[in-house]
């Protein structure tokens, strides 16, 4: 008996965790102050392995800080700081309240600052974290530039996201880094490869602010992550601008800060301004830095052969994409949006212009002879050059995908376009629905053309089907099953009749070639497969099931929207026919 | 600051602006309330300037108080209107209206002026304030700003001295009257009332004199009503009050007197007095609201007693001060220190400033990471970081152009819209759409929205590391080797046995694997040839067969067939005829009985030879239970057979011996519902399966050796290794366990083949094959290599599952047996067939 009684909490779980509450408690800080914090020093509440025990044996759900980070929290000299904003606000408002304008004044210029260097420092230790970092705030300060002057946001605050996004897509432009674009109905989605990471971020489609939306959203909490994300931006943009030998910040528009702040009344002329930029080239700072591709040597990096070729022929797409528009003039129609196009046409090596009349920054006219592509977005237009193929926006977007230019055919003006396929989904899972083009496009399965489809004989959409079967998922046992039984019940009672059929015959007829039942071995198979699974192990017996029913999920869905398309092709199919019937049958009126 | 002075000056000019198109002088009230509160503004924001506009004022009206006598009495009937207790700003505001009125070019020179002048009170104020802050900054606050206010009076009194000559003398006169006419409102307005001093005498009558006789002084003369007197003379003598006359005389004067319209009684004398024709047209002056002087003409030209014109021999005439002429000293020490300030930087001009607070605001970068990439963790300072985890990337479906298949067809968007309360079970969380071409996409209206979610995500939603499994499904599944490999083993369905019209429950094979035993619910066993399929002999034994066992001595054709509650012993009569009638000759000679068969025995067992009838169809011997026979079994020497009776209790176990026909009961104590027993194949003991565990016994020592645990709710049925070291047993809940009894006497392997209830199982004799047979219509056929090598485990492989038997009333395979020699296995089903597979 006897001994110190150990007291609940004091160790463990328990005593790993602290409650919001008790965290502001701790700090001394407001809640706003406290959010604000947590958003700038990258702190986030953590999930307890025992929820009961972290919360100390409290009912409901409490949001758990952990005890270290709290610690980590306060000690941090920007406390101070921000426990000055108080008092701060407090002396504004006597002082206007006193129409004491020299004190007001004053006291704005002894504005409390916050200071982020050391922070990002701490956050991001290495180059590469920041920029393993940058999907969020790029997306972020691209939709901040996009805003009004608004009350929650302070006011020089859009202007610097644009400044700083506007910089971002120049380095995109200069290192050639842009990889894939994908136009989605939120955005478009651009991703770079940058120090060997890929970042991915989406710029809204125009007029994305919808001032209703203040009601659902809190812009005060928004801005708190921008003004951490510009400093973050700011800080990896010059890095990158030196890396490339560029002057840094870069002078990208004629407009100097003061005008900037009054063209931002003045959204269209801040939109031309912007585009115009993106067609400058920018200063080196030491001489034109000509860091070419060096010839990589061959390294054996892996033994595997099938791997090194892979990436054998990774390091050449990716050099053939960084020079995909190299030597392509490009006119950009009016009606077109401009921003993403001339940006991926920039991005890639290729010259763009568009009507100088309408926007600033246009580098050649129309009329211009050796213009190979214009770029048009509307079903016909009046005059047209013989020498240049129009095309719509969407052959930009899928050549970069691709790799290459693609065949202008399917994209020229006013033709119905082919779909355009998301270029994100290479690493995803394997048994997802690949949708005909998509296959069609890396060369997996024959390009199937719309109009060829009609043509068709009805024995090549048999065959179709015959394939359709073989590949249909191996894991639906219970069909298998019965069909096996079928199967083998069957051979005596045929051997039987062929004996009698003999019989009767007693005659030497042609032997035919006896075919492998195709689906046996498969069947064989799946049944030794099937018994495998019996010997799973008991531990991993759910685990399994699990997974399987995962992948079941997954096949159905992809078998859904196999059907689907079916469905689809065909109504089209017969539509046309249809009026293809019709048009007949009016012809034939016509000529009786 | 600057930008509302502007502002409050340009109200001031509309409102007086209005006023001109109003056509009065005066300002209505709403305008003036509104401009005083301007000017109030004005004032409190820049106090420099109402002092300034005060200064001027004060210093003009002093210019004009020598001419005051000369100022006319229409400025001041026209400033009537105004009270008389206008505070200083409505004075002021009037001035500017003139001023305006006056001459608009005037306007404008003063607009520049008034400008320039705050320019330059706004550029020397701060200036002021730093600098007195640098001198007091070890003085209070409070001692600065009343040097700065110090400061601020000397210069307006600077400015102020320019100020004043540059205003056109008519303009300061006119502004000057209205001042000093109202002040002087209450006594004119009084003396307007009497007459004129200059006609005083020439009236003759004078009330004055009047006035003078009466001494009360000027008091209410109601206070006399009630005396005969109303007042003393100045000899202290009363004055009577004069007479009244009646209403008659009243009547009389008025018909009679001409004067009776201009009769006034005097109240401070009671006297009548006659007004005079003077009086009497400036009294209808002033009621028709004319100047009451009829000689005056208010459309005579202006005459300019002051004219703009510098005057050669001007009325006043100072000479300059000599301070004028001279530059100030104190202004210079002040320029100087300026100067030093500004040099030293401790003072700043307003551009300066305006670019410090621009660098302020501007972020600075620099290089912040260094050349070297690799940075240590400990940089990051937060104890076990967990990155947020990054956002999806859009599939095919988000595509403004997505193929077709995606597009929500009527029964997706009925779903769709279904689920708008519950959002989340949607499959997508937005819907897709086809824009024909790019310019027609229109803003995603939830874009904002998303983005914010992110934001809330990242700095509210609570992070958890999880390890997420980076394998197929297929890597779970245990390495082993194909069953090609393993062959011989039966694949396919060979031969299928005919005859029974019920279920067969059990099938025995004879050792040399040529004959097959079946026994039925159709109360008959049959005996088959194996390789033709033919049935030889049908034998009807009067009751449901659940067991039947060949007997392994193969000078002996014999099978013991459990038929209820009788074991019969039959001789099939297949096979070697020599066998068969040494079977017969043996059988025949019933051994003499040794010992008294004790009471347990007796009561549960009879031995009998078989009838006349019955020795016709093959059975030899009867050995009548009391309870039920559920299974029967031969020991390997084909002497001895046990028979399991489960509802027996403690004489549910039964050993016979066949050459004595003799029976003993094992054991004396019941353990339970026992399922069936086995003996081992090379050494004396016996297996006993009750419901959950198998005991071992030792038959020699005749005690247990071990118990085997199972962990099953229902043994079915047990089979042995001919080895004898493994037991593999099944289980009604679908188990099938293999004991390895030398390394435990728990389940080495509990093997999950079947969907349902185990039924049988069996070992092959050669081949290290096993089959077990279940309700779900299938036999499976496994390998089980058992190594000599006790450290190596045995390896279990299922090899083939054959599901050609129908299940019948939720049976399906009963028994399950192999050939002694051949990788054949045989199987008793629900559908009345048997079954060969080869």
């Amino acid at each position: 008996m006897g001994g110190i009684r150990k007291k609940k909490f004091k160790a463990g779980e328990g005593a790993q965790y602290m409650s919001r509450t008790q965290a502001l408690r701790k700090l001394q800080l407001s809640l706003k102050n406290f959010r604000h914090l947590c958003i700038l020093k990258g702190i986030y509440p953590r999930e307890p392995k025992k929820r009961k025990i972290a919360q100390r044996g409290a009912t409901g759900f409490k949001t758990l800080y952990a005890v270290k980070d709290i610690q980590f929290l306060a000690a941090e000299p920007m406390i101070w700081e921000m426990r000055k904003y108080k008092p701060h606000f407090e002396k504004l408002r006597r002082a206007v309240s006193m129409r004491n304008m020299k004190e007001y004044r004053r006291q704005l210029e002894m504005r409390p600052e916050i200071k982020l260097d050391h922070i990002i420092k701490e956050r991001f230790p290495s180059f590469i974290d920041a920029i393993r970092d940058l999907d969020d705030c790029l997306t972020l300060l691209f939709l901040f530039s996009t805003f009004p002057s608004l009350n929650a946001v302070p006011r020089d605050q859009s202007a610097m996201c644009r400044r700083l996004t506007m910089e971002f897509l120049h380095i995109v432009i200069a290192s050639r880094a842009l990889r894939k674009v994908f136009v989605s109905i939120k955005g478009y989605y651009f991703q770079a490869e940058l120090k060997g990471e890929t970042v991915t971020w989406i710029v809204p489609h125009q007029f994305s602010f919808n001032p209703d939306s203040a009601v659902e959203v809190d812009f005060k909490t928004m801005s708190f992550f921008v003004e951490f994300y510009c400093v973050l931006l700011g800080f990896v943009n010059y890095r990158l601008y030196h890396q490339l030998n560029l002057y840094y910040p870069p002078k990208l528009s004629q407009l100097s800060g003061d005008e900037i702040e009054k063209t931002l009344a003045d959204e269209g002329a801040y939109y031309g301004e912007r585009i115009a930029s993106l067609n400058v080239e920018l200063t080196h700072s030491s001489g034109n830095a000509n860091e070419e591709e060096q010839e990589l040597d061959q390294f054996t990096l892996s033994e595997d052969p099938d791997k090194m070729d892979q990436i054998q022929k990774e390091i050449e797409h990716r050099k053939k994409l960084k020079t995909l528009f190299e030597g392509v003039k490009i006119f950009v129609n009016r009606e077109v949006p401009r921003e993403p196009v001339v940006f991926c046409i920039r991005a890639l090596g290729g010259t763009v212009s568009w009507d100088k009349r309408l926007f600033v920054g246009a580098t050649f006219d129309e009329d211009d002879e050796t213009i190979t592509h214009q770029i048009v977005d509307r079903p016909s237009m009046e005059k047209q050059y013989i020498s240049r193929y129009y095309v719509q926006p969407q052959w930009v977007f899928d050549s970069v995908n691709a790799g290459v230019l693609l065949p202008i055919e399917r994209y020229l003006m006013g033709a119905i376009l082919p779909p355009h396929l998301s270029p994100f989904l290479d690493g995803t899972r394997d048994n997802r629905y690949k949708p005909p083009e998509e296959l069609a496009l890396k060369g997996e399965a024959p390009v199937v053309d719309a109009d060829k489809d009609e043509e068709k004989s009805d024995e090549e959409e048999s065959e179709e089907e015959a394939e359709y079967i073989d590949s249909v998922n191996l894991d639906d046992y219970e069909e298998e099953e019965e069909e096996e039984e079928d199967e083998n019940g069957q051979p005596l009672d045929e051997k039987e009749k062929e004996r009698l059929k003999l019989k009767k015959r007693m005659a030497v007829t042609k032997g035919t070639m006896e075919k492998p039942d195709p689906l046996a071995k498969q069947r064989e198979e799946t049944a030794e497969y099937k018994m495998r699974e019996k010997m799973i192990r008991n531990k991993h017996r759910k685990l399994y099931r699990h997974m399987m029913d995962n992948r079941q999920k997954w096949g159905k869905e992809t078998a859904r929207l196999e059907q689907k398309r079916k469905r689809v092709e065909a109504e089209q199919s017969a539509s046309k026919k249809e009026t293809r019937i019709q048009k007949k049958k009016a012809a034939a009126q016509l000529q009786a | 600051m600057a930008t509302n002075k502007v502002a409050a000056k340009r109200k001031l000019e509309k409102a007086v602006i209005n006023e001109k198109a109003n056509g009065s002088t005066s300002l209505t009230s709403d305008n003036e309330s509104e401009d005083e509160d301007l000017l109030q503004t004005i004032s409190d924001n820049d106090s420099t300037d109402g002092e300034d506009q005060d200064l001027s004022d004060e210093d003009s009206d002093g210019y004009v108080e020598s001419i005051e006598g000369d100022s006319n009495e229409e400025d001041a009937s026209g400033e009537e209107d105004e009270s008389g207790d206008e505070d200083e700003s409505g004075d002021e505001e009037e001035g500017t209206d003139d001023s305006e009125a006056e001459d608009e070019e005037g306007t404008d020179e003063s607009d520049l002026e008034w400008e320039s002048d705050e320019e330059e009170s706004a550029d020397e104020e701060p200036a002021d304030s730093k600098l007195n802050e640098a001198k007091t900054s070890s003085n209070g606050k409070l001692g600065g700003k009343f040097k700065i206010d110090k400061v601020k009076g000397d210069k307006i009194k600077d400015t102020g001295a320019p100020k004043g000559p540059s205003k056109s003398p008519a303009e300061d006169k006119s502004s000057s009257d209205i001042v000093k006419g109202s002040e002087s409102n209450s006594d004119e307005a009084l003396q307007g009332k009497s007459e004129p001093p200059a006609d005083e005498y020439a009236a003759g009558d004078t009330s004055d004199e009047e006035d003078i006789r009466n001494t009360v002084g000027n008091i209410p003369m109601n206070w006399y009503d009630e005396y005969p007197h109303i007042g003393y003379d100045s000899e202290g003598k009363r004055i009577m009050r004069p007479k009244t006359g009646d209403t008659l005389d009243q009547f009389l004067k008025r018909m009679e007197d001409p004067n009776f319209f201009r009769t006034v009684k005097d109240p401070q004398t009671g006297q009548e007095v006659v007004l005079s024709d003077r009086d009497v047209e400036l009294i209808k002056r002033l009621q028709s609201g004319k100047i009451p002087d009829a000689s005056f003409d208010d459309t005579a030209p202006w005459v300019e007693y002051f004219t703009s014109d510098v005057m050669k021999t001007p009325l006043r005439k100072f000479p300059e001060h000599k301070k004028s002429f001279l530059p100030s000293k104190s202004e210079a020490a002040r320029v100087s220190k300026y100067v030093h300030h500004l040099k030293m930087g401790w003072m700043k001009t307003r551009q300066q400033r305006a670019e410090e607070r621009q660098k302020k605001r501007e972020k600075n970068f620099y290089m912040l990471w260094g050349t070297d990439d690799n940075a240590s963790e400990e940089m990051r300072r937060i104890h076990n970081h967990l990155p947020a985890p990054k956002r999806l990337l859009p599939g095919h479906a988000e595509s403004y152009n997505p193929p077709a298949e995606y597009l929500f067809d009527e029964r997706e968007m009925r779903q769709w819209e279904s689920m708008a309360d519950t959002p989340h079970k949607r499959k997508l969380h937005f819907l897709p759409q086809k824009y024909s071409s790019l310019r027609a996409v229109p803003a995603y209206s939830r874009y904002i929205r998303e983005r914010f979610l992110r934001c809330l995500d990242l700095y509210m939603c609570p992070r958890a590391m999880k390890m997420k499994l980076a394998i197929q499904p297929e890597d779970l599944l245990p390495k082993l080797p194909s069953p090609k490999d393993l062959q011989p083993f039966p694949t396919t369905l060979a031969v299928v046995y005919e005859g029974h019209t019920d279920m067969v429950r059990t099938i025995s094979l004879d050792m040399k694997g040529q004959f097959l035993i079946s026994g039925s619910d159709d109360c008959t066993v049959k005996v088959w040839e194996v390789a033709t399929g033919r049935c030889m002999r049908t034998i009807n034994v009067g009751g449901t067969v659940r067991s039947v066992c060949w007997c392994p001595n193969q000078s002996l054709s014999l099978v013991a067939v459990a038929a209820d509650r009788k074991l019969l012993l039959i001789n099939p009569g297949v096979g070697d005829n020599l066998v068969v009638a040494k079977t017969d000759a043996l059988l025949k000679e019933i051994p003499e009985e040794s010992s008294a068969v004790p009471e347990r025995v007796k009561t549960a067992v009879q031995w009998e030879q078989g009838n006349e009838e019955e020795w016709s169809y093959g059975i030899r011997v009867v050995v009548t239970h009391f309870k039920e026979i559920k299974q029967v079994t031969w020991h390997g020497r084909g002497d001895y057979f046990s028979s399991v009776m489960p509802e027996g209790a403690n004489r549910s176990v039964l050993i016979h011996q066949l050459s004595k026909r003799r029976s003993q009961v094992p054991f004396s104590r019941s353990k339970g519902l026992v399922q069936c027993v086995l003996f081992h194949p090379i050494q004396p003991m016996l297996f006993v399966a009750t419901q959950r565990h198998i005991r071992v016994y030792d038959l020699l020592k005749q005690k247990m050796t071990k118990k085997l645990e199972t962990f099953a709710k229902w043994i079915s049925s047990i089979a042995i290794h001919p080895n004898g070291d493994n037991i593999l047993v099944g289980t009604y809940d679908r188990k099938m366990l293999w004991f390895d009894l030398d390394l435990s006497t728990e389940p080495y392997k509990a093997l999950r083949l079947h969907g349902t209830a185990v039924r049988g199982v069996a070992f092959h004799k050669r081949y290290p094959l096993f089959a077990s047979a279940s309700d779900d219509r299938s036999v499976i056929v496994s390998h089980g290599m058992v190594y000599n090598d006790l450290l190596k485990n045995p390896l279990i492989v299922p090899l083939k599952r054959l599901a050609y038997h129908d299940s019948n009333n939720d049976f399906g395979v009963f028994d399950v047996i192999f050939h002694p020699t051949q990788p054949w296995v045989f199987s008793a089903g629900a559908d009345k067939t048997v079954r060969l597979y080869s």
